[in-house]
């Protein structure tokens, strides 16, 4: 076996690194456990409100107006309809909330970071290893020290969603920005852009279909998460399904599950049509 | 010297060396740069001058790989030359800071492309008020100023369109639009018309012949065809391997062309002159 000689571990260094945040900032991560917890609960509170009829009528005419087919919309809507019928709408708007607070914190962190990746060669060297690492890194690998840095409930599960779900808006950000055409960033320069009205009036808005399939995808992974924060106390529809599981009870746990995917469908066709409605017109 | 005799444009001993480290060329050292070429450098531009007087269409042309592309983005470097100097006005762009570069392209100069470089996301209105944006003109202003140009392109009635439902041709006048509202002292025009069909290629030289009476544009214009060169240029240089291998009249140049390469390139123009002129037996 590997000689005990050359044995060596950081767990322990780790551990004291942990602990020292935790004595030393512990205030700093409790206002910032305690701001974030207010948005998400604002957001929360505020989609509560909204009676469950109207969302089944918004979700179905948002689709209508995307897609114009009467079937898909009829679809979108019953899913949605679904969810409340199984007994799942308080926990279900639970796990949006979550879900649109974690997207929102990516998006905010993730497009800026792309377009620097783009812009600066030797930025992406470094972020790019850390994007695959944020990705394969198992989730309760950093669960745990979420956990003891933001305490138990909904904050640790928005940070961990938020590492697990960031990478793919930032690599598509980056992505669309350097397949702009080099013809058009060429013309753009011959009439005297500058660096920023490069970005603002080229490559941004070319680079939007791209940006905006990260966003598609960044929400995706959000939701995916669910049932792995739950496990950190955060209420919804992943605390159902972690019920289940612990109960064995199948049926419950599948229309939990269930749940889900209609949540994840209704978000994806959704924000797939915007991403549509911006491609450049390209027929007469 | 009288003011009306001083060249608007002035090229003095411009070199671009591709794939070396820069600033290391001795270019007066003949054999360092055969070594540099051995080594895989390519001299795109090799030792040019020239001089364009106000108002004179000047022709460079040259087989594709002749560096004729890189000499235009040399002018206002879009592409840096390695060494030489551009005059433009009196003033050495050459010279020139970021600052300063960006107030000459946005003011002196304005280019058209063989690939157009139209934005594909804005309408042909908003791609012709491009460059007076960047300039940071009032939105009513440059609407108005780019209408009027439009419609010296004759694309009235085709403002809302946008650059993917337009034929070549269209799109073509859009980006000639988009340099004439600019009002610049120079044009610079790479192979505007060579991805155009034959018949509209020579509609649209017809037509920039009629443009050129009203606005009396000083041009440079690249291109490889030599029925181009011949109807458009007040001068023509023919290129080759980063030379000028002559410049002149384009009827001097069919005339007495300097060497074996100049005289294969005009063969049949010279045939066709000499029958027009009922010189026949002259013909070599």
């Amino acid at each position: 076996m590997f000689p005990d000689a050359l044995q060596f571990h950081i767990a322990s260094y780790i551990d004291n690194f942990v602990k020292w945040l935790q004595i030393s900032y512990g205030a700093t991560f409790d206002a910032f456990s305690n701001f974030l917890l207010t948005i998400l609960l604002g957001i929360q509170n505020a989609l509560l409100l909204i009676p469950w009829w109207v969302w089944v009528v918004v979700v179905t005419g948002l689709a209508w107006w995307q897609s114009r087919k009467i079937f898909t919309a009829l679809v979108l809507g019953g899913l949605m309809m679904l969810v409340g019928v199984f007994e799942l709408w308080v926990p279900a708007i639970e796990t949006l909330a979550i879900v649109i607070t974690s997207v929102i914190i990516s998006l905010v962190i993730g497009i800026p970071v792309g377009v620097a990746m783009a812009e600066w060669d030797r930025l992406s060297v470094v972020i790019t290893p850390l994007l695959d690492a944020m990705q394969t890194m198992p989730s309760f690998v950093y669960l745990i020290p979420a956990l003891m840095l933001f305490g138990l409930g909904k904050v640790p599960a928005v940070i961990a969603t938020v590492i697990y779900a960031v990478p793919p808006v930032i690599r598509l950000t980056d992505l669309g920005i350097r397949q702009v055409s080099a013809t058009v960033q060429e013309a753009a320069r011959a009439f005297g852009a500058t660096r920023w009205q490069m970005l603002k009036e080229v490559r941004l808005p070319l680079a939007m279909p791209s940006i905006l399939a990260g966003v598609n995808q960044t929400t995706m992974m959000a939701l995916a998460m669910v049932v792995v924060a739950s496990m950190i106390g955060a209420r919804g529809l992943g605390e159902r399904v972690l019920l289940s599981l612990n109960r064995i009870a199948i049926g419950n746990g599948f229309e939990a599950g269930f749940a889900i995917v209609a949540l994840a469908i209704i978000i994806d066709r959704l924000t797939q049509g915007v991403a549509r409605r911006w491609q450049p017109p390209q027929t007469n | 010297m009288v003011k009306d005799n001083k060249p608007l444009l002035e090229v003095r001993n411009l070199w671009k060396v591709f794939g070396v480290n820069e600033e290391n060329i001795d270019l007066n050292d003949l054999a360092a740069l055969e070594q540099l070429e051995a080594n895989g450098a390519v001299v795109a531009v090799r030792n040019v001058s020239f001089r364009v007087k106000r108002g004179e269409v000047f022709v460079i042309m040259g087989l594709s790989g002749s560096g004729k592309s890189t000499l235009i983005r040399c002018l206002l470097r879009l592409i840096e030359p390695t060494s030489g100097q551009v005059i433009v006005d009196g003033e050495d762009v050459t010279a020139m800071d970021e600052k300063q570069l960006i107030q000459f392209r946005r003011n002196k100069v304005a280019m058209v492309f063989q690939h157009y470089g139209l934005l594909p996301h804005r309408n042909v209105l908003e791609n012709v008020a491009f460059g007076l944006k960047l300039r940071g003109v009032s939105r009513e202003e440059r609407e108005e100023r780019a209408l009027k140009a439009i419609e010296q392109v004759g694309l009235k009635g085709w403002e809302k369109y946008y650059p993917g439902s337009l034929s070549g041709g269209m799109q073509q006048r859009v980006g000639i639009a988009r340099a004439l509202v600019q009002d610049p002292d120079i044009l610079l025009m790479d192979e505007p018309f060579s991805s155009l069909d034959p018949l509209i290629r020579r509609e649209m030289q017809d037509e920039l012949l009629k443009l050129q009476e009203s606005v009396k544009k000083t041009i440079i214009f690249v291109t490889h065809d030599l029925n181009e060169a011949l109807r458009l240029g007040d001068r023509m240089a023919v290129m080759r391997e980063g030379v000028f291998v002559q410049v002149g009249k384009p009827q001097d140049i069919i005339i007495k062309p300097a060497d074996e390469y100049v005289r294969r390139f005009v063969q049949d123009e010279r045939r066709m002159a000499l029958v027009a002129a009922g010189n026949r037996k002259a013909l070599p």
